[in-house]
């Protein structure tokens, strides 16, 4: 590997980019890798709408500089449907209608994964706590928090094999 | 499938069609990529108020993947300012916009220097090399400077600033204030907001030569309209031109707007015939999309011993930003705000005046609601400062208040509003009862003892929807306000519907789908949407003032009658009865003698393929279009009442929501599921505008929180869970009965926090005048209060 390319793991698969210093990872999955479902929104890290999930951690990807991924494993929207949890929260968002433009969606769907993961039991108050670093513009944010609630409850009562 | 659920009207079906936004499969304007497309990047004015000496492009052309460094006197030659002076507006008036500054900057963010490059990167990069020699003008900012007698004008073509003036009812309300019992007076503030969509404007444009046609893609609410801003503003036949608007990321009234930068990139593309993408970054859109809700005004009102309004009088005045925006202006706003000032209510005598002030900061235009939030905000204070004048509750106070109908005989109210029939004290009365108005009345006084402030805030409203050509016409503002369908019987019984409305995340188009498939029985995936494409679908508005399914329900039921109705007399000629005896279930054509195992896909291949065995040996239309407006009605009325009880810190200024509830009246609904989380949005962006959200400029007009860190908007943590019922009152405007969700949310939820917030601070004698309540401005009240009573 030459010091002008990065390595890194997208989705499963092993992928070398040039390694540009000024470029972000969000722009890096749009544009190299046509990876649309990470969505820029503020480009400064407060809306969410960018998380992706990068050595099994939720990040910004406008945060994260394109060559910090050398050697990682980066996980996004697209490839994350055969994942328990994102299908589940997948089934129960369209089920409460908990999205409107649909544009916050892939970037909330990380972050109440995340929340999943570590808390099978979330109440109310944890989930509307764990997706306060996601700006959602169009719903309420409560279908949104009856949605987690749903997949949370119906992960438990389908437990994984 | 139960019965309701077939039918279509009323069943709570998610949006299926939408499943690929939450896999991440939207097709959103900056997604697309075309071949050999350039990127625009733009120089802004850094100045409120300036012009422009000189400029030096050579450095920045230099820069290698830089195609071409254009400015405003270049993009003249192929691009004509706005013009944004409609005929029936009087005493109106806007400077012309170029699409770039050409020599007078009159606004801090305005485009100057377009760079167009192989990439986004290069042609920022560029952009940092332009030179240009800049001397800065006096300016005016606020209103308050705009409206003095030596303001400093805000375009050098105008001596003053006053770009509105108009007077809604009578000139002399003086009889209803000498006689009334109790006269209240206050004023009040509204900060300048913005409707920060998650996803920024964005904009791809492409004249081929070739072929003489421009197509545009475009993040936006209304592309008939924009195709008709590019034909008039490039000097293009109307049919050159389409406009597409594919995935969007929020709209809410501020991508129904006409913007110089995304005119200028398609000006760009038609002088380099090549596609060119321009993409609104963050603060960009701070500073350039149409800010919204900036307003100072005063109100009296009058009332009687038993609390009964006696008159209005108001004065509302509006700031407008430096252009009235294109094409349908910044005096929507403003002439909302006034006209709308207690539209619920019986007012007795009314006057309301209205300016609105030029100032030198970004154009104001649509934010959902409209200046309804505002009026709303004004009536609902001066109905809980009468109250408390009398001694009357306010929920009480509203009740013996509250307009049903138009007074026999009267075409609009004083303010010239058209109301059909209102259902307020149901409204009321439903409410009430879900938030134990009593007890809550009952806990607040108790914990008032205890030095807890809480407050119960109340806020009934009236909401225009479904704005029509009857509004738009008068005006001269020649713009498409009706909305269609085309509706398509396809050869596999499959249904195509070609609708003029388009969706930014409402989910119209699957309500839409859902209320066809209701038609004909047959599954909501049976019908395939097209929407958002001047190319494929038929003539009409696109989405604003909750018209979706108001007017395009209406369109696509209208549609289905006419295409089932020719599918009838085939059937009724097979089955030898009756056109009129014969319904649809389950997809299968139901006769007198009950299912005819004629189904839609049958009659779809008889009519497609074999036309020769119809008995009649004539075709009904495979494609019906229907277009739809109210007969008679400038717009549609919905109405209804939120309240809200949260508790004010009087130590810290804060406030925290305790609960939340809305009745609303919007006419038949369609999709529940869809209707409730259009008021929780709604309420939410009201609540922001309530708290959080305001667009700080500095003295000097700097904008000085172009950031979402610095810019506050609601997130999930701060907000409470909200209840929404509903009273149901049809429109009889339309066979459908829809009125129309998308803003009441946003227009009652700011009066409601203020109500409750003053209502909380009531002990102190105080209340709150500016929005937003920050706890800045909630401290201050108290403390002036407490200033106050020790001097």
């Amino acid at each position: 590997m030459s010091d002008d390319t990065i390595r890194f793991t997208l989705n499963g698969r092993d992928v070398m980019v040039p390694a540009t210093t000024r470029g972000h990872l969000g722009d890096l999955l749009r544009h190299e890798f046509g990876e649309t479902g990470t969505h820029i929104g503020c480009e400064h890290g407060v809306c969410g709408a960018c998380n992706v999930v990068m050595n099994g951690v939720v990040v910004r990807s406008c945060l994260t500089l394109a060559v910090q991924v050398a050697g990682a494993e980066i996980e996004t929207i697209e490839h994350l449907g055969n994942d328990r949890d994102v299908a589940a929260l997948q089934d129960a968002f369209v089920a409460r209608n908990a999205f409107q433009c649909g544009y916050c969606t892939p970037g909330m769907i990380m972050t109440a994964r995340e929340l999943l993961n570590g808390n099978t039991t979330p109440c109310r108050e944890e989930i509307r706590d764990a997706i306060s670093g996601n700006l959602c513009r169009c719903t309420g944010y409560q279908a949104i928090v009856e949605a987690i609630s749903d997949a949370a409850e119906s992960l438990r009562e389908t437990p994984s094999e | 499938m139960n019965k309701m659920m077939s039918k279509g009207i009323g069943a709570p079906l998610p949006r299926e069609s939408a499943r690929r936004l939450v896999e991440g499969r939207g097709s959103y304007i900056d997604d697309i990529v075309l071949p050999s497309m350039l990127h625009v990047a733009f120089l802004r004015a850094p100045f409120a108020h300036g012009r422009i000496l000189e400029i030096d492009t050579a450095e920045a052309r230099e820069l290698p993947g830089v195609v071409a460094v254009i400015d405003g006197k270049d993009l003249a030659k192929v691009c004509a300012p706005f013009d944004t002076n409609p005929p029936g507006v009087p005493h109106h008036s806007s400077p012309p916009q170029p699409a770039l500054v050409i020599e007078e900057s009159c606004f801090q963010g305005e485009a100057v220097i377009a760079v167009v490059a192989q990439s986004r990167a290069i042609a920022e990069d560029a952009v940092e090399l332009v030179f240009v020699d800049w001397e800065e003008l006096p300016a005016s900012c606020s209103i308050k400077e705009a409206q003095s007698d030596d303001a400093a004008p805000v375009h050098g073509g105008f001596e003053t600033n006053l770009a509105l003036r108009h007077r809604l009812g009578v000139e002399d309300v003086s009889n209803a204030f000498e006689s009334a019992a109790h006269v209240v007076e206050a004023s009040f503030e509204f900060g300048r907001q913005t409707g920060v969509t998650l996803e920024p404007r964005g904009i791809i444009a492409h004249w081929d030569p070739r072929t003489e046609a421009l197509e545009v893609w475009q993040s936006h609410q209304v592309p008939w309209q924009m195709r008709e801003v590019y034909a008039k503003q490039l000097g293009l036949p109307q049919q050159s031109i389409r406009v597409t608007t594919p995935d969007v990321g929020g709209a809410f009234g501020l991508k129904l707007h006409a913007y110089a930068d995304e005119l200028a990139a398609v000006a760009v593309s038609k002088l380099l015939g090549r596609p060119v993408k321009y993409i609104v970054d963050r603060l960009e859109a701070f500073t350039s999309d149409a800010h919204a809700r900036e307003a100072n005004a005063t109100c009296r009102m009058a009332i009687d011993l038993e609390g009964h309004i006696l008159g209005i009088d108001a004065v509302v005045d509006s700031g407008f930003g430096a252009y009235s925006i294109h094409p349908r202006g910044s005096f929507g706003e403003a002439m909302q705000a006034a006209q709308l000032i207690g539209a619920p209510y019986n007012v007795g005598a009314f006057r309301a005046v209205v300016q609105g002030w030029r100032q030198n900061k970004a154009p104001s235009g649509a934010y959902r609601g409209v200046g309804q939030p505002i009026a709303c905000a004004i009536t609902e204070d001066m109905i809980d400062l009468a109250a408390r004048a009398a001694g009357i509750d306010p929920a009480e106070m509203r009740r013996i208040n509250y307009r049903s109908t138009l007074d026999a005989g009267a075409r609009a109210t004083q303010s010239g509003l058209v109301i059909e029939e209102l259902s307020l004290d149901a409204c009321l009365e439903k409410l009430l009862e879900a938030m134990d108005y009593k007890e809550l009345r009952v806990e607040q006084a108790g914990l008032r003892k205890q030095g807890i402030h809480r407050g119960i805030g109340l806020a009934s409203f009236v909401e225009i929807t479904g704005v029509g050509a009857g509004l738009y016409g008068p005006l001269g503002l020649p713009l498409a306000a009706n909305e269609a369908c085309r509706l398509t019987l396809q050869p596999d019984g499959s249904l195509t519907c070609a609708t003029s409305v388009t969706d930014q995340g409402q989910g119209t188009l699957s309500a839409l789908g859902q209320l066809i498939a209701g038609e004909f029985d047959v599954a909501p995936g049976m019908v395939r949407m097209i929407a958002g494409d001047t190319g494929r679908t038929p003539y009409g508005g696109g989405a604003w003032a909750s018209r979706g399914m108001a007017l395009g329900g209406e369109a696509a039921r209208r549609a289905c009658v006419r295409l089932r109705n020719g599918l009838f007399d085939v059937a009724a000629e097979i089955l030898q009865c009756e056109p009129s005896a014969l319904s649809f279930e389950n997809g299968e054509v139901v006769g007198p003698k009950g299912p005819s195992g004629v189904t839609l896909a049958d009659l779809g291949a008889l009519c497609h393929y074999r036309p020769y065995d119809i008995p009649t040996g004539q075709v009904p239309p495979m494609t019906v279009e229907e277009s739809f407006l109210p007969a008679n009605l400038p717009y549609i009325t919905s109405n209804g009442v939120h309240a809200v009880h949260l508790e004010v810190d009087v130590d810290l200024g804060t406030v925290e929501l305790l609960d939340y509830w809305v009745v609303d009246d919007c006419g038949t609904v369609v999709n529940p599921l869809l209707v409730d989380e259009q008021l929780r949005g709604g309420i939410v962006q009201g609540i922001g505008a309530a708290l959080y959200e305001e667009c700080v400029y500095s003295e000097g007009g700097q904008f000085t929180n172009g950031t979402l860190a610095d810019y506050v908007v609601p997130m999930a943590g701060e907000m409470p869970d909200i209840h929404v019922g509903h009273i149901t009152t049809p429109t009889r405007a339309s066979g459908l009965g829809a009125k129309g969700v998308g803003e009441a949310g946003t227009v009652g939820a700011p009066a409601a926090l203020r109500a409750a917030i003053s209502d909380a601070l009531s002990p102190l004698a105080t209340r709150v005048v500016k929005q937003p309540f920050t706890t800045r401005r909630i401290l201050e009240a108290i403390m002036a209060a407490e200033n106050a009573r020790q001097q």
